[in-house]
This record gives structure tokens, C-alpha cells and sequence, in this order.
């Protein structure tokens, strides 16, 4: 079943991954993107740094925008990400693994709004945030991606989320975004 | 711990795609059923809620009364009011702050302040105000600007132990610090210490700062409008609502604002995607701060509008 969104989960060392996952993912891919990655609660740039860096438009997620492939979405500072059917969603609700925005809570929305049809990254990161979420996502069906431990700035996150889905993909990080424009071709390419 | 010997290596396949599919329309159901269960037995409506948060609360709660199935918290919802009200606290309490974004209170203070000024008598409707730290920061910035003693603040929330809460007027005195830096930087002019006593219980907040507050219980998803308002001020809590809902609350706080009275939302929340998003003019677009107009003709934006 073709992919309809891409989750991906960062934290230390997380803005230099996600740069490099998303370069080397086309953006006429059948799916959107979004993406958790660990931050402070204050206003930042990250957004508007990932959109030079890479050939997406990344956007901090507003309330309830819909999703539309070849957009990503990124996790807005002190809010969780989720996403719905068609739209994206924030709460406020407290920190999970002491992290707000939390890759587990948009993990799991993802793979309750769209099963098979659901990718979860797992990137760098030094604490245990995603594992939980990527068993979701793999339980329901969709697809299960780790970024090999030993390409990781801190290794801790992605290797918790191996040992919750021992059969995940496990790539380097240079070979993730080839990856997943496989498992989410450009539309025309899917006909 | 075994890695896995390839990238390759191919996955276990507990469920097929058929069960997977059986299992998440199972738990829809039971959220559906839950929900209707706590409409009918309660009056409280989270059918429009948005989803995937709701579902979360849901589990969390199913979680700690030390139930198995979404199904198992459904009776014991219907079974035992005190365990709804545990689930009405998990639903409603949410993260809040005094002056919180101190950006969105120091716009208050410097566009919508001039423009409450023009009335004799100004009203206010903090809707969903929680435990009331946004009312009490509301009210110390109209208290600085010599508007508060003809304003009334009506602060409404759905639910009653949060409304206590904010009407008792503790708050944790370890929270102060970051107050009062988020004081400052929205701009007030005082010295934050001044507004409450450190007690052993918490910071005790000025009770004159509620002498013009009116907190009642009301529920946006049922309940209609009761006044007019200069000002609304709903923040992160329109969040919850799946669309449609949202957009019938949006129809709510249209009508009971004054024309050219202003709505005040959260961060990321926008009158965007709602059915009046042509009737409000932006104030402060970064602050989503918008400002009830009549409707200008498309083409003509540029002649009208002295502001």
C-alpha cells in the first residue's frame, strides 16, 4: 500500500538529520511530511532554516491545516503535533517523555488516522521518545524506519525504538531519504 | 539486545492486513459507543473533539484506573460518577500560564488597550479560562492601564473544579519566577511581586484583581452566548475541536462580539480556516489578534479602511 505520510522523530543532533533526510527526499512524493523534533518552548527559526536547507516549504503547523502531499509540517515550539484523516492538529497537553512537542504523540496519531498508509522515522536522539510511537505505526501496519545507531549523534532514541520494533528498516542516514521516496513515489509514478 | 542481521530482514507478521484493519475499526467504535455513553449519561459532548488527543486522554485514563479495553473505562464511566469526573479533569485541564506568549499581552496592551479605551463600559469573555492564569494576567494589564475598574471579565470554563481553582487564586509559588519574567516581557509596568503574598499554600493573587471577574461554568460546545463582548480572548482551546465543531463556536464568538470588537487566539490557531475568516481583519497577525469588520469587496482592500 503507497505511503500517504511521513512521521519523522528527532531530537539532539535532530536539525542536522532531518536537513539530511529531507534533501534527499523528493518533494513531488506522493506524501506529506511531518515532523516532531525535540525543541525548546521559545519562537525559533527552525522552520525557516529547514526550508532554505532542503528543497521542501517547511511550515510550523497551524490548527487544523489540511495535509496535502509534498507539504511538511513541523511541530510548533510547546505545542504536540498530531494529525487527524486530512488535517494536522496541536495540543498543549503536558510534556510525554518530557518532551512537548513528543514524537510518541504524533507517531501515534499517525498510525490511528492512517495505518498501513503511515511511515515513522526514528532519528537521532538521546532518550527513548518514538519507540512506543513506531510500535504503533508497525502494529497498524505501516512502515517502521530507524536510523542505524551507529550513524546516530546520540544513539540512545534510535536504538530504543529497535529494541520496541526489532524489525524495523535500519539504514544509514545518508540512504533514509532515497528510502522512503521509494515507499512514497510521485503520484504520476504510483499510476 | 539482537540487532537485526539485514536492513532486509523481513517482519514478523503477527496480524494480516485484514485484522489490522478489523482492530483499528474496533477501537473507533468503542470511542464512538464511550463517547455516547458519557453524552447521554452526563450532558458533556466530546463527540466533536478532535480525535487523535482525545484518544490519547482516553487511554491515559483507561491506563491509570488499571483497565485493559476503552470498552472496560466505558462502564466503568457509565457505572461510577467519580470516575468521570477524573476523565473531565483529564479533558479540560490544560497547560496555561501568566502571560503566557508575553508577545500576544504586550499587543494587547499597546493595539487592542487604545481600542477598548472608546468604550464607557468594556466586557470580556475569557472562554475556556482553565485555572485562571490567563484571566489574572488579563487583569493585571487592564488594572496598569486604568481601564480594569470599568471592565468586567466574564472567565468561563466547562468545568467546575478548574473554575474553583482560578477563583481561589493560588498558584505555585516555584511558578513565579517564570511569571514574572513573562511579566516583564509583555511589557508591565510594576513589579509583578506586588499582585500576590507568598503563603504556605502558594502565591495568593490580589483580590481586587477579581473584583470585576465574573467565573461560571459554560460549555462552548453546547451552550450559546449570553452577552456582547468587546473583547473574547479563547486561546489553545479551540485546538480540541475537530472542524466542524470549531467552526460553530467561531459562529458563536461572531455574533457575540461587538462590531469592531476583537478576538484574541492561540499561537497557531487562526480564523483561517473558519466560515468568518472574510469578516475579521488582522490586528496583529503574529499575535492572532483579529478585529470583527464588515466585509470588504474583494479588489477594493487597498481604498477603504482608515486603520
Amino acid at each position: 500500500m503507497s505511503c500517504r505520510l511521513i512521521t519523522v522523530g528527532s531530537s539532539w543532533g535532530g536539525v542536522e538529520a532531518v536537513t539530511a533526510v529531507i534533501s534527499s527526499l523528493s518533494p513531488r512524493t506522493a506524501a506529506a511530511v511531518a515532523i516532531a523534533q525535540h525543541r525548546g518552548p521559545q519562537r525559533s527559526a527552525l522552520a525557516s532554516l529547514l526550508t532554505r536547507q532542503t528543497p521542501w516549504t517547511v511550515e510550523e503547523a497551524e490548527d487544523k491545516a489540511p495535509i496535502e502531499p509534498g507539504r511538511a509540517y513541523l511541530a510548533p515550539p510547546g505545542y504536540h503535533l498530531l494529525v487527524e484523516t486530512d488535517r494536522v492538529a496541536l495540543s498543549t497537553e503536558g510534556p510525554v517523555s518530557y518532551s512537548r512537542p513528543s514524537v510518541d504523540v504524533l507517531f501515534e496519531s499517525a498510525a490511528a488516522a492512517y495505518g498501513p498508509r503511515a511511515v515513522g522515522v526514528v532519528l537521532t536522539g538521546s532518550n527513548r521518545d518514538g519507540a512506543d510511537g513506531l510500535a504503533a505505526i508497525a502494529r497498524r501496519g505501516g512502515v517502521a524506519v530507524v536510523q542505524d545507531p551507529a550513524t546516530a549523534a546520540r544513539r540512545a532514541m534510535p536504538a530504543a525504538a529497535l529494541a520496541a520494533v526489532p524489525h524495523a528498516l535500519v539504514l544509514p542516514l545518508e540512504a533514509i531519504g532515497a528510502k522512503l521516496t521509494e515507499l512514497c513515489p510521485p503520484s504520476a509514478a504510483v499510476a | 539486545m539482537a540487532l537485526p542481521v539485514s536492513p532486509s530482514a523481513p517482519a514478523p507478521a503477527p496480524l494480516s492486513a485484514a485484522a489490522r484493519a478489523e482492530a483499528a475499526e474496533r477501537e473507533e467504535i468503542e470511542i464512538d459507543v464511550l463517547l455516547e455513553a458519557v453524552w447521554r449519561r452526563y450532558g458533556f459532548d466530546f463527540r466533536q473533539y478532535a480525535r487523535g488527543s482525545l484518544r490519547r486522554r482516553l487511554w491515559r485514563r483507561t491506563d491509570l484506573e488499571g483497565l485493559a479495553s476503552l470498552s472496560g473505562l466505558q462502564e466503568r464511566l457509565l457505572h461510577d460518577p467519580a470516575c468521570m469526573e477524573r476523565l473531565l479533569l483529564d479533558l479540560s485541564i490544560n497547560v496555561t500560564a501568566m502571560f503566557r506568549d508575553p508577545g500576544f499581552h504586550r499587543a494587547l496592551r499597546t493595539t487592542v488597550v487604545p481600542l477598548l479605551r472608546t468604550y464607557p463600559f468594556v466586557r470580556i469573555w475569557n472562554a475556556g479560562c482553565s485555572t485562571g492564569e490567563e484571566t489574572y494576567s488579563l487583569a493585571i494589564l487592564l488594572a496598569e492601564e486604568g481601564l480594569y475598574d470599568r471592565t468586567r471579565i466574564y472567565a468561563t470554563d466547562i468545568n467546575a473544579t478548574v473554575l474553583s481553582q482560578a477563583r481561589a487564586g493560588v498558584f505555585p509559588l516555584e511558578k513565579m519566577q517564570e511569571y514574572t519574567a513573562n511579566y516583564v516581557a509583555a511589557g508591565g509596568t510594576r513589579s509583578f511581586s506586588e499582585y500576590y503574598t507568598a503563603g504556605y499554600d502558594g502565591a495568593r493573587f490580589d483580590g481586587a484583581l477579581t473584583a470585576n471577574v465574573v467565573f461560571a461554568q459554560h460549555n462552548l460546545v453546547a451552550d450559546h452566548s449570553f452577552n456582547e463582548f468587546h473583547l473574547i480572548v479563547c486561546r489553545n482551546v479551540l485546538i480540541y475541536f475537530d472542524t466542524p465543531l470549531q467552526a460553530r463556536v467561531h459562529d458563536c464568538f461572531f455574533e457575540s462580539l461587538v462590531r469592531f470588537g476583537v478576538l484574541g487566539l492561540g499561537p497557531k490557531e487562526s480564523v483561517a480556516f473558519t466560515p468568518h475568516q472574510h469578516e475579521y481583519e488582522a490586528i496583529d497577525a503574529t499575535e492572532r489578534l483579529y478585529r470583527k469588520s464588515v466585509p470588504r469587496r474583494r479588489g477594493a482592500a487597498s481604498a477603504a479602511s482608515p486603520a
